[in-house]
């Protein structure tokens, strides 16, 4: 089993949602780069899923969990989405750097 | 019969009560639901205390057995049955133990400690040990000792209940008249209350400590009511002498009560505990006589005794139906009952039993003596029977002294009657010749008034001792007494009964002829007072013909009754638990006949010199000695002289002068001193407590959070990306420390 190209995969996803989430301007694309986060997440799981899979194949707990993930994920970027919504019917705008109202 | 013997405390509790409801809703409710609370209350209370006494005739006669006995004398003891074994001091224990058997148990105890000779032993045996109904609760705990506050009946209590509550409830009645119209009659009837109540308290008392309560309440009320008109100097002086007298004694009182509770065993403050404690043989009886002495000083104040009796004549300031109640009747008889109820401290202290004399004794003589010539200058009818009062109080100290308790106890209870009866009775002539005591104005009343006059003769007949009225048997039972002692006779107190039983005589039939007999030498119209004192005056006089008999001797003359009638008063009154053994006198012949002789030649020699104006008249303007001995007795031996000029004058300058330098110097000193180092020390605190600490703290406090949040707002920028980036850096840092680290 290859464990290490799909960890390397999961890994260099990560980082690049990573680096979505702290530089984008966009909100739209600060919310997908978290969703890269995420699926570098379900990756790993998956991948160490199907490897404790090989030998006990009744457990199936890596592959539920990524269901899990994925299904709080839809919820998560739901509200996000509807957040940039707003944000963008009274600011005109969705850069997030504008979005600084709690500015101590 | 209804058993009023365990709560016997509702008697006091009511007059309280009646004293409260007075107090508040008098005024309000105007003078005669006034003297009708006072009246109803007093005479629920008689009622009352008869059921008490008809209880302990019956418990005399059925004496408890068993496990009835047992509980009471637990409770006698000072006992509470679930706190029983831990307090029980040594005597408690040893009567505890013999529970069990404890009629006969309880009797062996007592024979065993207190007597050993046989005829003692014998004399025990035939009587059997009745205890006293003790009731008591805890009243509050201090250093491992309770105590307790609670009710004794026995005997003698119920004694003075009866006599008490009589007295009260024809003060009450005899006072709606005689102060009829006062300005402070709700305040003069809320005191006859309160000092019932107090009185009431202080016979029922299970305890000296509570007895002390109640002999200061009633000192209280004496002083209240001395003082009823207060509006005349003569009144308040008169009653601040009472009440500054009885002070003195006061001071013996309670070194008495300590010494006797120290002497004890310390654990308790119960009379009977203190009494069979002084009666065991491991009693310490240089401390008994110690604390007998103490609590001798408190009857000498408050019985009048010499050389603390002179408040008592002053004490006639206040009015009339007071005078009978509580200064010749009931309160003053106080100190009488105190050595009554702590018999066994005085019997063991003073050794009674095997003395032929000793100070109580003495001064119980000496004092009837000289009260008795003091009564003769009297010019002031209430004064002579005040004197007479003294007189007596000293013939039942006496007779307690020479061991003759019954007697003394008997005389107490007789005296009160008759002498009641003299007071009112004087309150009528008063209130008829123009509110004077004066008898140079007085005479000739006899036919003026006639039912003051009948009840003025049976009383001063009673009082002088003749024969079958009260006083005869109560007098001689004393002289019985004196004459044939516990183990040798007590020869100078015989005599000087007997000097007094002529004095006696001889000044009552003065007052009575000086006042009933010969011309009117007043102004006033006199004539007979309403039916609400006549009858009062009846009823006492009744009292005086008919008690003398409760203790009709087993061999009068002759004469045997059943032994069902004889003694009664010496069976159910004197004490048969805790109680010294005494040998009871006689009836003795020939004592009577020389006592009735004496009487008879004093009334006689007082008829001659006053009534007929034989005699040497006029003996002291013409004899040197008679004039000195005159002046003498005027001036009361000199004795208010050498209180308020000698001890008083000689210490107040001085003590003024030292109180003065002391209050100046060292006093003011003090408080100055403390007044400056306060200010320095507040100087000091101020600057560095204050401003420096507190203050510093905070203000300190306040730029310490302002300092932080001006720090803090820098972070605070808004930018989520600037978060997440922190948020990211401390995920890292955290996962290389796991990694790396740990």
């Amino acid at each position: 089993m290859f464990l290490n190209q799909f960890l390397l995969l999961a890994a260099i996803l990560f980082c690049i949602g990573v680096y979505g989430v702290l530089a984008r301007k966009n909100g739209v694309l600060v919310l997908m780069s978290i969703e890269l986060i995420l699926n570098a997440v379900n990756i790993n799981l998956v991948a160490f899923g199907a490897y404790w899979n090989a030998t006990d194949n009744t457990n199936v707990s890596g592959q539920v969990f990524a269901l899990f993930v994925i299904a709080v994920a839809a919820a998560e970027v739901g509200v996000g989405l509807a957040l940039v919504l707003l944000i963008y019917r009274n600011r005109q705008s969705i850069d997030i750097d504008d979005v600084d109202m709690l500015k101590g | 019969m209804f058993n009023m013997i365990d709560k016997v405390w509702i008697i006091p509790a009511l007059m309280a009560s009646s004293f409260l409801v007075i107090l508040f809703f008098g005024k309000r409710w105007g003078t005669r639901a006034t003297a009708g609370i006072g009246i109803a209350a007093v005479s629920i209370c008689l009622l009352l205390s008869v059921i008490v006494a008809g209880n302990w005739i019956s418990r005399v006669n059925h004496p408890p057995t068993g496990a009835a006995l047992a509980a009471d004398v637990l409770q006698a003891n000072g006992l509470t049955p679930q706190t029983g074994e831990n307090i029980a001091g040594e005597v408690n224990a040893a009567t505890h133990d013999s529970g069990e058997t404890v009629a006969a148990g309880s009797h062996a105890t007592m024979s065993e400690s207190a007597h050993t000779d046989a005829s003692a032993s014998e004399h025990g045996a035939e009587h059997e040990s009745v205890p006293p109904v003790v009731r008591a609760v805890t009243w509050f705990q201090i250093g491992g000792i309770e105590f307790e506050m609670g009710t004794l009946v026995d005997g003698l209590a119920a004694m003075m209940l009866i006599t008490v509550c009589i007295i009260s409830l024809l003060v009450h009645i005899y006072s709606t008249e005689y102060l009829h119209g006062d300005v402070r009659f709700t305040h003069y009837y809320a005191f006859l209350s309160l000092f019932t109540a107090s009185m009431l308290f202080y016979v029922l008392s299970s305890n000296t400590l509570q007895m002390l309560v109640g002999w200061e309440l009633v000192g209280v009320c004496s002083f209240g009511l001395i003082g009823h008109w207060w509006e005349e100097k003569k009144n308040t002086d008169a009653a601040l002498k009472a009440f500054l007298t009885n002070r003195v004694g006061d001071i013996g009182l309670i070194l008495g009560v300590i010494i006797t509770f120290f002497a004890a065993g310390g654990t308790s403050f119960n009379v009977l505990h203190i009494n069979e404690y002084a009666l065991s043989q491991s009693a310490n009886t240089t401390l008994l006589l110690v604390g007998a002495l103490c609590l001798f000083g408190g009857v000498t104040s408050k019985s009048g005794q010499f050389p603390l009796h002179t408040w008592l004549p002053d004490a006639m300031a206040g009015p009339t139906p007071v005078s009978a109640l509580i200064h010749a009747a009931t309160m003053v008889v106080a100190g009488v009952y105190l050595i009554a109820r702590l018999y066994g401290v005085f019997f063991s202290g003073l050794a009674i039993g095997s003395s032929t004399f000793h100070y109580v004794a003495f001064i119980g003589g000496f004092t009837t003596i000289i009260g008795g010539l003091l009564a003769f200058v009297q010019t002031d009818l209430k004064k002579v029977l005040a004197y007479s009062t003294i007189s007596q109080l000293g013939y039942m100290v006496m007779a307690l002294g020479v061991g003759a308790w019954t007697a003394g106890v008997f005389h107490l209870f007789t005296h009160a009657f008759f002498k009641a009866c003299l007071f009112l009775g004087a309150g009528s002539v008063s209130h008829a010749c123009h509110h004077t005591f004066d008898m140079r104005e007085m005479g000739g009343l006899r036919k003026k008034m006639p039912i003051t006059h009948a009840t003025f003769l049976i009383a001063t007949l009673a009082l002088a001792g003749i024969f079958p009225l009260a006083g005869f048997w109560s007098k001689d039972e004393i002289l019985a007494g004196a004459s044939s002692g516990q183990q040798n006779a007590y020869t100078i107190m015989l005599i000087f009964g007997l000097i007094t039983a002529f004095l006696t005589a001889a000044y009552m039939g003065r007052a009575y002829w000086l006042t009933f007999w010969g011309d009117y030498r007043g102004h006033a119209k006199p004539h007979e007072s309403p039916k609400v004192i006549t009858v009062p005056l009846m009823i006492l006089a009744g009292c005086a013909i008919l008690f003398g008999f409760t203790n009709f001797p087993g061999n009068f003359f002759g004469i045997h009754l059943p032994s069902g009638v004889t003694t009664r008063f010496e069976h159910f009154v004197e004490p048969t638990f805790a109680f010294p053994p005494l040998q009871h006198a006689e009836f003795t012949p020939w004592l009577a006949v020389v006592s009735t002789i004496l009487a008879a030649s004093g009334l006689f020699l007082a008829y001659q010199y006053y009534e007929k104006n034989r005699g040497p008249h006029g003996l002291t303007s013409r004899n040197k000695v008679a004039l000195a001995g005159y002046t003498f007795l005027e001036n009361k031996y000199y004795l208010d002289d050498l209180y308020t000029g000698v001890v008083a004058g000689s210490t107040k300058g001085p003590l003024a002068r030292a109180a003065n330098w002391f209050n100046q110097n060292i006093l003011d000193g003090i408080i100055n001193g403390i007044g400056l180092g306060a200010r320095k020390i507040a100087a000091v605190v101020y600057v560095v407590a204050d401003q420096l600490i507190i203050d510093g703290a905070v203000n300190g406090s306040g730029q310490g959070s302002e300092g932080a949040g001006q720090l803090l707002r820098k972070i605070q920028t808004g930018k989520v990306q600037q978060y997440a980036s922190i948020l990211f850096a401390g995920a890292v840092v955290l996962a290389g420390v796991l990694v790396f680290v740990v």
